[in-house]
């Protein structure tokens, strides 16, 4: 163990002690580092007396300022009601047409209706309300369950298929999986609701499967999508005769649909969303729709 | 390295690989039908490769007698290498996910590419299979020099070198699998925390032992440090890995605790892994290899030890401040926030005494790009523990808390901090274990110098944009009370970011590739017989010597 030394650079001794070659300096702590300490330690004491802070047996210490992250929450949630409040109750209470009318409440609409649709929507919907595979179109005007504004306000306050008690039930059987229909048949009658949409099925083989196709669909579908394929909204089957497919509106993707079926959940924003969000929703996708068809 | 133990210790380290081996088949038997299955197989396979090497050297002869009154270095080798493969490993997977979040839909729609399993591979990679082997290297060397003893035995430095090794190999496949137990930064499950225990009690022991056969009088403050850092992490990973498989035979498990408690273990585990991992252990580096590189003495004793203490306690406060405005009750926020506050004052006292140190050295930081990484390291320690007081602040962290700004922070600590001073310890360690005269190129190492600090600045200004950036646009509103930006209105704000932090990056990650490089060329270089930076051990007092315990 060697002995202490003073360090030619600074002029300060070693604590005599020597590690492999290191030594230490016997520097004292700087005034500056116990300083430093008081004043965070000082500052620490400042706010345990002011907020909650040390805990006893059955409490804490509440702070002189009684502030509590609670009613903190609550009291700033209160004063984003009062922002909002107006414009609420008016959409709350107005009537669809009044809205409207009314270019202050539209703008809001617009505005609000954009955030909510891509906060909320946009992840199946796509950020244009367009669709895309598994999910329905919403600024076309072929509905599932009906594009007027009290039906599209229902479709969201209970979902399909979404656990509400009083969801919506979407139901496309499995006509494979479940045995109902032969393979031929399946063929069949995908290929006669690709007729439904589309004029070029015209080669000689064609005609014989599209018969035994169209008595398929006499048989088994008629009664959800209708006499003519064109869907009945009083059990969300979608019209089969436009060029919009929420599955795919390829032999291949239809086949799929007919064998496994399909069960298209749309989540229920009963509790999610205000009713006034729900109701600015239904008016900013009749807006994107209006947009989309011009 | 075999033929440096003797017959003896050849025969324990064969019971050992026998014991893995059969552990490994009979974990590989139970979860045949899950994924744990994998993972038994992983450790039989590692067990039957381990005692094939040992039976293949198990006649060579026994080594010279005369080696155990050396210091023992093959482990630190060893530890040393695989810091660096797990540091490329690691950062690689680091700036692939940086990519993929410029590139979100790049995952070839396989599981294992998902963003979700890729990030745990990034974080285990870099902080336990690149930190923890620098940390373990290391410290093997530190303990030795400072203690002027051999490591206390011959067989534990593998046993913790391998087995923790094995132990990051399981938590990296097991990410790429689906495996976790969903706890940041403790992710793997149950079994292979049930090994890491015992790998960490190894090492434990280890080290005391190494201590207790000191020859010098006072245990340097280095040891200090790397002492809480092995105990501490051994507390903290028993305690938040407490959990219930659902059998035997599967690797799921479910957590002891639940809801807000469960939540303020693992973040008081997830803060104190911060304290105890990425800094006491890596101040201990800083503590040994920052002024022998300088050359200068330590600038103030008292406050390296007041700086200890200041951090072992205060830290453990701390953990709170991840939960600032969640269930947590207001007064744990208020405690987590102050004791960071009051964190801030130690922090800095242990940077400043680092950078004090170098006070007549500062030449050497111009010319020395190994010590410019050294001194770079400790101005990130400085500003990375600033700007994390900062943030503990409640109303500060309103605004950083679930943004970028967070990322920023982690990196400015992580590249800035632990990864400059690791590869500052590694260039000057490297020609020391190998008996070389200096490093293979020091261009390569200036070219290393100026990759990392550049990246780690780009990098960091990056987040600090995009975080700040993304926490205004959350609480925008408008006139009417209605939010101004849709979330994915962020997102899409955070592009050009992402690009930036990306190439930041990957500069890095090119630095640490050259100083692997660097490393693997310097083992090459001729070795010089008459090279002494190392006082030798010193002899034994009271313990019977080396030589002739070796020679029992
Ligand atoms: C998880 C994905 C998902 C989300 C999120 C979602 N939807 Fe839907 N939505 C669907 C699916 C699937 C359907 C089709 C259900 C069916 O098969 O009848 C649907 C149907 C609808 C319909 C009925 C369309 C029609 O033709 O009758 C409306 C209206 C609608 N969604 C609006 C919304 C709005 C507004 C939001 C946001 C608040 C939203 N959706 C969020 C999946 C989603
Ligand atoms: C019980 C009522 C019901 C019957 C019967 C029924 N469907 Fe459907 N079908 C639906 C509903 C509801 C959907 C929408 C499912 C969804 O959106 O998830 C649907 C969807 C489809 C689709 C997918 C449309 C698209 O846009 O992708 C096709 C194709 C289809 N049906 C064809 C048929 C054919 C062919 C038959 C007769 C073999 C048939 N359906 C019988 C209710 C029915
Ligand atoms: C090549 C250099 C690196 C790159 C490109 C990189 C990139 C990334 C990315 C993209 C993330 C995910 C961020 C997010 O989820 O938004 C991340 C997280 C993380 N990285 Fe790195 N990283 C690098 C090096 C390192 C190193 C060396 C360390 C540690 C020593 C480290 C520690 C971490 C940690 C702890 C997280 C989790 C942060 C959190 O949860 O807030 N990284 N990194
Ligand atoms: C005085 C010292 C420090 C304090 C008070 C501190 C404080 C904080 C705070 C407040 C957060 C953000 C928590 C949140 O909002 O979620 C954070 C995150 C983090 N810090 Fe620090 N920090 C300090 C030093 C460091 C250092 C030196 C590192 C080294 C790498 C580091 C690594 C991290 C990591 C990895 C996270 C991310 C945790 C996560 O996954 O969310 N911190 N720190």
């Amino acid at each position: 163990m060697s002995k202490p030394v003073r360090d030619p650079y600074t002029g300060r001794m070693t604590t005599g002690h020597e590690w492999n070659g290191i030594i230490e300096l016997n520097t004292p702590v700087p005034k500056l580092v116990l300083l430093f300490l008081a004043l965070t330690f000082l500052s620490s004491v400042i706010i345990w007396l002011l907020a909650p802070a040390w805990p006893g047996l059955n409490s804490y210490t509440k702070g002189i300022l009684g502030i509590d992250q609670r009613t903190t929450l609550e009291h700033s949630l209160e004063k984003s009601a009062i922002k909002t409040a107006q414009w609420r109750t008016d959409i709350e209470t107005l009537s669809f047409e009044d809205i409207s009318r009314n270019s202050a409440l539209l703008a809001t609409v617009r505005d609000h209706g954009e955030r909510l649709f891509e906060d909320n929507c946009a992840m199946c919907h796509g950020p244009d309300g367009k669709g895309g595979d598994g999910y329905p179109n919403l600024v076309d005007d072929q509905w599932l369950w009906g594009g007027d504004p009290e039906t599209i306000m229902e479709t969201l306050r209970v979902g399909v298929n979404s656990g509400h008690d009083e969801a919506r039930i979407s139901q496309m059987m499995a006509y494979g999986r479940d045995g109902i229909l032969t393979l031929e048949q399946r063929r069949a009658v995908a290929a006669f609701v690709i007729s439904l949409s589309s004029s070029d099925h015209t080669t000689p083989e064609d005609a014989e499967t599209l018969s035994l196709g169209a008595e398929v669909f006499e048989q088994q579908c008629v009664s959800c999508h209708g006499p003519d394929g064109r869907g009945m909204q009083s059990v969300g089957a979608p019209n089969l005769t436009d060029d919009f497919w929420i599955y795919g509106g390829d032999i291949t993707s239809i086949d799929n649909t007919l064998r496994d079926g399909r069960q298209g959940v749309m989540p229920n924003w009963d509790e999610r969303l205000s009713l006034a969000d729900r109701k600015v929703l239904t008016l900013y996708i009749d807006d994107l729709a209006q947009g989309a068809s011009q | 390295m075999i033929s440096q133990l003797t017959k003896t210790e050849r025969e324990t380290a064969l019971f050992l690989t026998a014991l893995l081996t059969l552990s490994g088949l009979t974990l590989g038997l139970l979860g045949r039908n899950d994924l744990l299955g994998y993972h038994g197989a992983l450790l039989a396979v590692a067990g039957m490769s381990l005692t094939f090497l040992l039976i293949k050297d198990y006649y060579k002869p026994e080594p010279d007698p005369d080696n155990r009154a050396k210091y023992y270095d093959d482990p630190i080798k060893v530890g040393l290498v695989l810091a660096l493969v797990w540091a490329v490993i690691g950062m690689i997977v680091g700036d692939w996910v940086a990519w993929l979040l410029v590139f979100p839909e790049a995952t070839f729609d396989a599981g294992w590419a998902s963003f979700g399993r890729l990030r745990p591979v990034h974080t285990s990679g870099v902080i336990f299979g690149f930190g923890g082997n620098a940390l373990i290297a290391t410290s093997f060397h530190v303990m030795q020099r400072t203690s002027r003893a051999r490591l206390a035995d011959n067989i534990s430095p593998w046993v913790v070198v391998v087995g923790f090794n094995l132990f990051c190999l399981m938590a990296a496949t097991g990410y790429l699998m689906g495996i976790t137990a969903s706890k940041e930064y403790a992710e793997p499950e149950w079994y292979a925390d049930i090994f890491l225990t015992i790998i960490w009690v190894v090492y434990l022991v280890l080290y005391l032992r190494t201590l207790a056969r000191r020859e010098e009088p006072h245990i340097y403050v280095a040891n200090w440090y790397y002492l809480s850092f092995v105990i501490v992490v051994a507390m903290l990973h028993i305690l938040n890995n407490l959990a219930i498989p659902i059998s035997l035979g599967h690797a799921k498990s479910y957590s002891l605790f639940s809801g807000v408690q469960d939540a303020m273990i693992q973040w008081w585990y997830g803060h104190n892994a911060v304290a105890f991992f990425l800094t006491t252990g890596f101040l201990g580096m800083m503590y040994y290899y920052l002024p022998k590189r300088a050359g200068r003495p330590i600038f103030s004793y008292r406050l390296s030890i007041i700086s200890f203490w200041g951090i072992v306690f205060l830290y453990m406060w701390a953990g709170s401040h991840h939960l600032h405005y969640t269930a947590l009750p207001h007064w744990v926020q208020t405690l987590g926030m102050t004791f960071s506050i009051m964190l801030l004052v130690p922090s800095w006292a242990s940077a400043g005494n680092a950078l004090l140190t170098l006070n007549g050295a500062w030449g050497k930081v111009r010319d020395d790009a190994t010590l410019r990484f050294m001194m770079v390291a400790a101005v990130f320690y400085g500003l990375s523990t600033f700007e994390g007081s900062f943030m503990a602040i409640r109303p500060v962290n309103s605004l950083s808390h679930y943004t970028d700004w967070t990322v920023g922070h982690v990196h400015s600590g992580a590249l800035g901090w632990v990864a400059m001073i690791t590869f500052g310890s590694i260039y000057t360690l490297t020609p020391w274990i190998w008996r070389k005269e200096r490093m293979y190129s020091n261009k390569l190492i200036e070219l290393h110098f100026w990759l990392a600090l550049v990246g780690t600045m780009i990098y960091v200004f990056a987040m600090w944009n995009s975080g700040i950036i993304q926490g205004l646009m959350w609480r925008a509103y408008n006139t009417d009370g209605t939010l101004a930006y849709s979330f994915i209105d962020s997102v899409a704000a955070m592009k050009p970011y992402y690009v930036a932090r990306a190439i930041g990056g990957l500069m890095f990650l090119a630095g640490a590739i050259v100083c692997a490089y660097n490393v693997w060329k310097t083992a090459k270089l001729p070795t010089v017989t008459e090279y002494t930076p190392d006082k030798p051990p010193l002899p034994a007092r009271g313990r019977p010597s080396a030589a002739a315990q070796a020679a029992e």
